[in-house]
C-alpha cells in the first residue's frame, strides 16, 4: 500500500459512520451497500460465466465454427473497448472527486461516464444492425458455419449490453440523487464498482467473441 | 455509543395500516412468516399431487373426480393419462424442491431468525427482502397457473431435460405454454433467491451486534450463511440456463437441440445443439441445490440439539461448521454424478465419482458429531428434538444409498430406478422437511407467542417417522428390483410382481399425508388457543430467546445487546445466555 492509498484509507476511517465504530470487533464492518455490491458482482460473474461456458461448449462441439469478423468489425470493437475503458477512468475520477467533496466536478465526471457508456452502446448497436443487414440472426448463419454463432454472439453481447444500459440508467439515477443531496459519495462509489465490473466483463467478452472470431 | 438496533430501525419506522403491516411489509419477521405460509400451502399442493400419483400407480383404474374436473384432457373421467401423470410428477418436483424445500428452511426461518440471531433490527436491505418474497410469490402463482391452461403443466420433470423441454408444443401436452410458464416461474425464483442470498450474507457479516464474532454465531445462522453463499453461486447459473432454454423455445436458437431430431414424425428445424450442455448447466446448479436444501437443515438441527441434550455439540462450533463449509464447497464439483449414463465420457464419470465419495466425509463427520453428542447427555425428549433425531435417522438412511449412486458401476444399474427416488426423498426431501418441522415446533413459541401442543406434536412425529420409512424404504427396494421411475403404470413382466409393494407404499403415503393434518390442526389451534409462551420456554441461550415472544417490531425494544459467549453454553440444568456476562459453564 503506497502512501496516497494509506491516506485515503485513513480518511475513510475518519468519516466512518457510527455503525462502523460500533462494529469495531467485526473485521467486516464496511458499508453494507458496498458489501452488497461486491456480493452481487460475485453472483453476476457466475451468470456471465455460464453464458461463456455455453459459448465455449458450442464452439468446441461445432465441426465448422467459422470466423466471420473482418477488419471493420474488429476496429469497431477496438474503439468500443477504448471507449469503455476510458469510461472506467472517468468513473474513477468521479469517485475521487466525490470523496474529496468537490460535488460539481464529480457530477461532471459522472456525466462524461454516462456519455461514454452511451457511445459504447451506440457503436454496439451499429455493429448489431450491420450484422442483421448481412442476414445474421439468433438462429441463422449466412456464411454457412455453425448456426450457434449468432445465438452465442447475440446472447453474450446482449447480456453485456443490457448491463451497460442498466448501468447508464443507474448512474443517471445516482447522479440526480447526488445532485439533490439524497445520495452521498458512498453511493457514487458503489455505482462505480458496478461500472468497473461491467467494464471488466467486456475484457473477457471482447477477446472471446471478437478477436477469436477474426478472419 | 451507537446501537445497531437503533440504527437499523432508522431504515423504516413501524408500519401503519394493515397492508404495510401484514402484506407489503418490510419487517423480516412478517416476511419470514409469509415465506413459511407460502411453503405450507405449496407443501399441501405438492402432497396432493403425490397422493394422486400414488393412487394411480397402485390402482390404475380408480377415478379421481377432482382431476377429471381440473383437466378433462389430461384425466378423462378422472383416470389420468400417462402424460398427465408426468405433468403431476413435474409439478410435484418443482413445487416441492423450490417452493417448499428451498423456501421454508432457508428463506422462512432464516428471514425470521437470522437478524435476531445477530442482534440486528432487520435485514440489511429490508425493501429488497420484501421484493424477494413477492417475486417468489408470483413465481409460485405462475407455477400453479400451469394447471389451469388448456395444455396443462409441462411433463419434462423438475429437471426440465432438453431437448424434451426445448423443442416446444410438438414434444407433448404441456410443452407449449406450460413449459414457458415453468421457465418463467423458475427464473423468477432464481432472482428472488439471489436477492435473498445477498441479503443474508450482508446481514450476517455487517449487522452483527457488539461481541458477536463469527466464532460466536449461532449454528443455525452458520447454516443459513453458508447456504446463502451456495445459493448465490448456484442460482446465478440456473438463471442463464432458464434464459437459454427460453431462447431455444421462443428465439429459435439451438443451444440444447441437436440436428436431425424427430418429434412426433416432425423433423425439428435445429442443428448443432447439445442436450449434454443443458445437463451440465442444470446440474451445476442442481447438485448444489440439494445442499442448498440440506445445509439450513444441518444448521437448524445443530442449533436445536444442544438445547435439549443440555451440552455443547462434540467438537464445538468448529467441527460442525467446517463440515458444512466443506460440504458447500465440494457441492460445486460433483454435478457430473447425475450424468453417468447421459453419454458423457466414462473418464469424466470417474472424475466426478471421486469428489462425490469425498463429499460423504464431511457429511459423515456432521452425522458423527450429532450422534456422539447424545452420549452421556441428559436428554429432554421434546418434539423439536424428536424431529432433529428423525432428521439424523433419515439423513443416514438416505445417505447410505448415496454410496451406491456415487459409483458409475452401480449407478448404471440403479440410474432412473425408484431407488434414486427413494434415496433423494430420504436424504434431501424428508431430511429437510423433518428439520423444518423441528424448527417449526422449536420456534413457534417465539414466532407466535404460544406453545404448540406436545402430545399432538409427538403423535404427528411418530406417524410421520414410521410412515416415511414404510414409503421410501420400500421404494428403494423396488428400485433394486428394477422398478423404473416415472412410469405411470406397472405393466412390464418384471414390474407386475411389484404391484403389492406399490399398494403398500400408497396406503402408507395416504396415512402419512393424513397425519400432516394433525400438524396443521395443532399449528392453527395453538396459534389462537395454545398456552402463552414465556420468553425462553426451552431454556436456550441464543439471542432470539432474550426478547419477548413474539419479538417487538425492532426485535429488542431498542436495547443494545453485547454478546459474551458462543451459542452452546449448556451444562446440564445450567445454561448461560449469549448476552449474559456471567462466567462460561461449558467452556466454549
Amino acid at each position: 500500500m503506497n502512501q496516497s492509498e494509506l491516506m485515503i484509507a485513513l480518511s475513510e476511517l475518519a468519516v466512518a459512520t457510527e455503525h462502523e465504530i460500533q462494529m469495531e470487533e467485526s473485521p467486516y464492518g464496511i458499508d453494507k451497500k458496498k458489501l452488497g455490491m461486491w456480493i452481487f458482482i460475485v453472483s453476476d460473474a457466475c451468470t456471465f460465466g455460464a453464458f461463456l461456458f455455453a459459448y465455449g461448449y458450442m464452439r468446441i462441439g461445432a465441426p465448422v465454427w467459422g470466423t466471420p469478423f473482418g477488419f471493420s468489425s474488429i476496429m469497431n470493437g477496438m474503439v468500443m473497448t477504448a471507449v469503455l475503458l476510458s469510461s472506467s477512468l472517468t468513473m474513477l475520477a468521479a469517485v475521487r472527486a466525490a470523496q474529496s467533496g468537490t460535488k460539481a466536478l464529480a457530477e461532471k465526471w459522472l456525466a462524461v461516464t454516462m456519455i461514454l457508456g452511451a457511445v459504447f452502446a451506440a457503436l454496439h448497436l451499429r455493429e448489431w444492425f450491420k450484422l442483421f443487414g448481412e442476414g445474421w440472426r439468433l438462429f441463422y448463419n449466412p456464411t454457412g458455419g455453425a448456426q450457434q454463432f449468432g445465438a452465442t454472439f447475440f446472447s453474450v453481447t446482449g447480456l453485456h449490453l443490457t448491463h451497460v444500459v442498466s448501468g447508464i440508467i443507474a448512474l443517471a439515477f445516482i447522479t440526480r440523487g447526488y445532485n439533490q443531496g439524497h445520495y452521498d459519495e458512498s453511493h457514487v462509489e458503489t455505482a462505480g464498482l458496478y461500472w468497473h465490473f461491467v467494464d471488466l466483463v467486456w475484457m473477457f467478452v471482447f477477446p472471446l467473441m471478437y478477436l477469436m472470431n477474426a478472419r | 455509543m451507537a446501537q445497531t438496533s437503533v440504527r437499523a430501525v432508522a431504515h423504516h419506522a413501524p408500519p401503519q395500516g394493515f397492508v404495510r403491516k401484514y402484506i407489503f411489509s418490510v419487517d423480516h419477521k412478517v416476511i419470514g412468516i409469509q415465506y413459511l405460509t407460502l411453503s405450507l400451502v405449496a407443501a399441501f399442493v405438492g402432497m396432493a399431487l403425490s397422493w394422486a400419483m400414488r393412487v394411480h400407480l397402485a390402482w390404475p383404474d380408480v377415478r379421481i373426480p377432482l382431476l377429471g374436473w381440473l383437466s378433462p384432457a389430461g384425466a378423462p373421467g378422472g383416470v389420468m393419462t400417462p402424460e398427465y401423470y408426468l405433468s403431476l410428477m413435474t409439478m410435484h418436483g418443482t413445487i416441492m424442491a423450490f417452493f417448499v424445500l428451498t423456501a421454508a428452511p432457508f428463506a422462512g426461518f432464516g428471514n425470521f431468525m437470522l437478524p435476531i440471531h445477530v442482534g440486528a433490527a432487520d435485514m440489511a436491505f429490508p425493501r429488497l427482502n420484501m421484493s424477494s418474497f413477492w417475486v417468489t410469490f408470483v413465481g409460485f402463482l405462475l407455477a400453479c397457473a400451469t394447471f389451469f391452461i388448456p395444455d396443462g403443466p409441462p411433463l419434462s420433470g423438475w429437471t426440465a431435460y432438453a431437448p424434451l423441454s426445448a423443442v416446444g408444443p410438438v414434444a407433448g401436452p404441456g410443452q407449449g405454454w406450460g413449459q414457458n410458464l415453468w421457465g418463467l416461474s423458475i427464473a423468477m425464483f432464481c432472482i428472488a433467491s439471489l436477492l435473498g442470498a445477498l441479503n443474508f450474507i450482508v446481514t450476517t457479516l455487517d449487522l452483527r451486534t457488539k461481541g458477536l464474532k463469527l466464532s460466536r454465531l449461532p449454528l443455525a445462522t452458520w447454516g443459513w450463511f453458508i447456504d446463502a453463499w451456495v445459493s448465490l453461486l448456484a442460482f446465478a447459473v440456473l438463471l442463464p440456463t432458464c434464459l437459454l432454454l427460453v431462447l431455444d423455445r421462443l428465439g429459435g436458437t439451438s443451444f440444447f437441440i441437436p440436428g436431425g431430431l424427430v418429434f412426433n414424425d416432425q423433423l425439428q428445424p435445429h442443428s448443432g445443439g447439445s442436450p449434454l450442455l443443458f445437463q451440465h448447466l442444470f446440474w451445476f446448479f442442481g447438485h448444489p441445490e440439494v445442499y442448498i436444501i440440506i445445509l439450513p437443515a444441518f444448521g437448524i438441527v445443530s442449533h436445536i440439539m444442544p438445547t435439549f441434550i443440555r451440552k455443547p455439540l462434540v467438537g464445538g462450533w468448529k467441527v460442525i461448521t467446517f463440515s458444512e463449509i466443506a460440504v458447500g464447497t465440494l457441492s460445486f464439483v460433483v454435478w457430473g454424478h447425475h450424468m453417468f449414463v447421459s453419454g458423457m465420457s466414462p473418464y469424466m464419470a470417474m472424475v466426478f465419482s471421486v469428489p462425490t465419495l469425498f463429499i460423504t466425509i464431511p457429511s459423515i463427520i456432521a452425522v458423527l458429531v450429532w450422534v456422539f453428542s447424545l452420549y452421556g447427555a441428559n436428554i429432554r425428549f421434546a418434539t423439536p428434538l424428536l424431529y432433529s433425531l428423525g432428521f439424523i435417522s433419515l439423513f443416514i438412511s438416505g445417505g447410505i444409498g448415496g454410496f451406491f449412486l456415487a459409483q458409475p458401476s452401480t449407478d448404471s444399474y440403479l440410474h432412473a430406478t425408484s431407488f434414486v427416488v427413494g434415496h433423494f426423498h430420504f436424504t434431501m426431501g424428508l431430511s429437510a422437511i423433518f428439520a423444518t418441522f423441528a424448527g417449526f415446533y422449536y420456534w413457534f413459541p417465539k414466532m407466535f407467542g404460544r406453545m404448540m401442543n406436545e402430545k399432538l406434536g409427538k403423535l404427528h412425529f411418530w406417524i410421520t417417522f414410521v410412515g416415511v420409512y414404510c414409503i421410501f424404504m420400500t421404494m428403494q427396494l423396488t428400485g433394486f428390483a428394477g422398478a423404473v421411475r416415472r412410469y405411470s403404470a406397472l405393466v412390464d413382466d418384471f414390474m407386475i410382481p411389484l404391484i403389492p409393494a406399490n399398494r403398500f407404499m400408497t396406503v402408507a403415503a395416504l396415512l402419512t399425508g393424513a397425519a400432516q393434518f394433525i400438524f396443521l390442526y395443532n399449528a392453527i389451534w395453538s396459534r389462537f388457543k395454545g398456552r402463552k409462551a414465556p420468553d425462553n420456554p426451552w431454556g436456550a441461550t441464543t439471542l432470539e430467546w432474550d426478547t419477548t415472544s413474539p419479538p417487538p417490531f425492532d426485535n429488542f425494544g431498542g436495547r443494545q445487546l453485547t454478546v459474551y459467549h458462543g451459542p452452546m453454553e449448556y451444562d446440564g440444568e445450567a445454561s448461560v445466555m449469549q448476552t449474559s456476562p456471567e462466567a462460561s459453564v461449558a467452556g466454549t
